[in-house]
């Protein structure tokens, strides 16, 4: 009964905090690519435009549901639903702090991986049940991009497996604070592996220079071209969800979670710091960087990316037999 | 209930809410959104023009091979968790560690020369 509760409170406060922390999130990039581009950015709904999120989602709400003719409707309900609820579910097993996990599982990497190889389903559901063109050949690239990155994002979380020998998120993180951070420890692979990391993130979420699912200059919006109201906003939200998930992700197993720079201070402000960072680096590469085309995005992937991190996976293997033990 | 157990409680109360909320949010988005249907608000979205056929169309056989090699890569590296995950204790074993070792990379090697057959062959020359 209590481990009951103890669900329903945390599981209550991972939604919360997250949909919060996702609605900011929005506007921080918003105002960070008006900074880049010496724009000014949302400044008149609140003070320094901090109630945008709010007045988007009002205004979401009040929109028109339209189908398109020949809509898969029952397809193109479900998809935006499950993004959010796919990408939400991630952060259940995020540690925040020594105390602040909402599941700490023995295999919490594998549910991250699992939800996130899940993520193509609904892409290619709102891709297909659109009935448009656009979206067909979004949600075609999406997937092929996301299924090809799928494959380094795994095999680079492998790096972190075998280093730490736990599969458990809060375990790796207790495994950085006795040896040191991946990132940094042992110095080379770790790093290696953390850009990997990064990268097949940020392709796994389609975004810059990996956003070629949704090029607005030849395929619309992608998916989400036929979408209106809240069904465009959850699809929206799941993908912003994803990229800050993924963020908090990458700082719990590379950059040791909530242990502080030389274990000054460490707790729950030091991993949303490094999440917070990563996040907004997404978004910092975003406005600097082009797009890849869809034949360089694979050949990126598949003939460096993945022998890359199988190389990675064996060094570490390699360091685990001959240095640490 | 056991300690373990609690993690997945956890993880049903967030799927069981999630789902809860995105349903009360396309909900509310139907009820309050007005409905005001027309053909060509509905036809879809081709640059303005009127649509030319159906979007269910084929597509690339590349986009089918993608999928293969995910299948094949992605359960192979799966199969290397429960080994990542063993592999420090089993090496304060004596003898069994250099064993894992070389079973491993033996593994990893398949999957390398799948990869290298797979490039020689020009499924990865996307054009």
């Amino acid at each position: 009964m209590q481990g009951l509760l103890r669900g329903l409170v945390y599981g209550g406060l991972i939604i919360t905090v997250l949909m919060t922390a996702t609605a900011w999130g929005m506007w921080l990039e918003r105002k960070l690519a008006a900074r880049m581009q010496s724009r000014i950015g949302p400044n008149v709904v609140g003070k320094f435009g901090l109630l945008q999120p709010v007045a988007d989602l009002m205004k979401l709400l009040q929109k028109e549901e339209i189908y398109p003719i020949g809509a898969d409707r029952l397809l193109f309900d479900l998809a935006p639903f499950l993004v959010t609820t796919f990408a939400i579910a991630t952060a259940a097993v995020v540690p925040f702090s020594a105390d602040a996990v909402g599941a700490d599982l023995d295999v919490g990497i594998l549910w991250v991986l699992a939800l996130g190889g899940l993520m193509v389903i609904p892409v290619w559901m709102a891709g297909w049940a659109s009935n448009n063109k656009f979206a067909l050949i979004g949600g075609m690239r999406a997937v092929a991009q996301s299924i090809s990155y799928g494959v380094p994002l795994v095999l680079t979380s492998l790096v972190a497996v075998v280093f730490t020998g736990t599969m458990s998120l809060s375990g790796m993180v207790k495994f950085q604070i006795a040896h040191g951070w991946l990132a940094l420890w042992p110095p080379g692979p770790g790093v290696i592996a953390f850009l990997l990391f990064y990268m097949a993130l940020l392709a796994e979420s389609n975004r810059i220079p990996f956003d070629i699912p949704e090029a607005e200059s030849e395929l619309v919006a992608g998916i989400t071209t036929e979408y209106t109201g809240m069904k465009f906003g959850l699809l929206y939200v799941g993908e912003y969800v994803h990229t800050m998930v993924g963020s908090a992700i990458a700082a719990v197993i590379f950059l040791g979670g909530w242990d502080g720079p030389f274990h000054i201070a460490s707790g729950l402000h030091w991993m949303v710091i490094k999440t917070v960072a990563l996040f907004a680096s997404v978004y910092w590469v975003r406005w600097s960087l082009l797009r890849f085309r869809s034949d360089q995005l694979m050949r990126l992937c598949w003939v460096y990316l993945v022998p890359l991190s199988v190389g990675l996976v064996i060094f570490a293997a390699l360091w685990r037999h001959f240095v640490l033990s | 209930m056991l300690s373990t157990q609690l993690g997945y409680v956890s993880i049903l109360t967030v799927l069981i809410v999630v789902a809860i909320m995105g349903a009360a949010i396309l909900v509310l988005n139907s009820l309050i959104g007005p409905k005001r249907p027309s053909p060509v608000k509905q036809s879809s979205f081709e640059c303005g023009s009127d649509p030319i056929s159906s979007a269910r169309q084929r597509f690339n056989v590349k986009f089918y091979l993608v999928a293969i090699f995910f299948i094949v890569f992605d359960i192979e590296s799966v199969f290397l968790y429960p080994w990542a995950g063993m592999f420090r204790d089993l090496l304060v074993e004596p003898g069994v560690g250099l064993m894992t070792l070389v079973e491993m990379f033996i593994f990893i090697g398949i999957l390398g020369g799948g990869l290298a057959y797979v490039w020689r062959r020009g499924a990865l020359d996307w054009e």
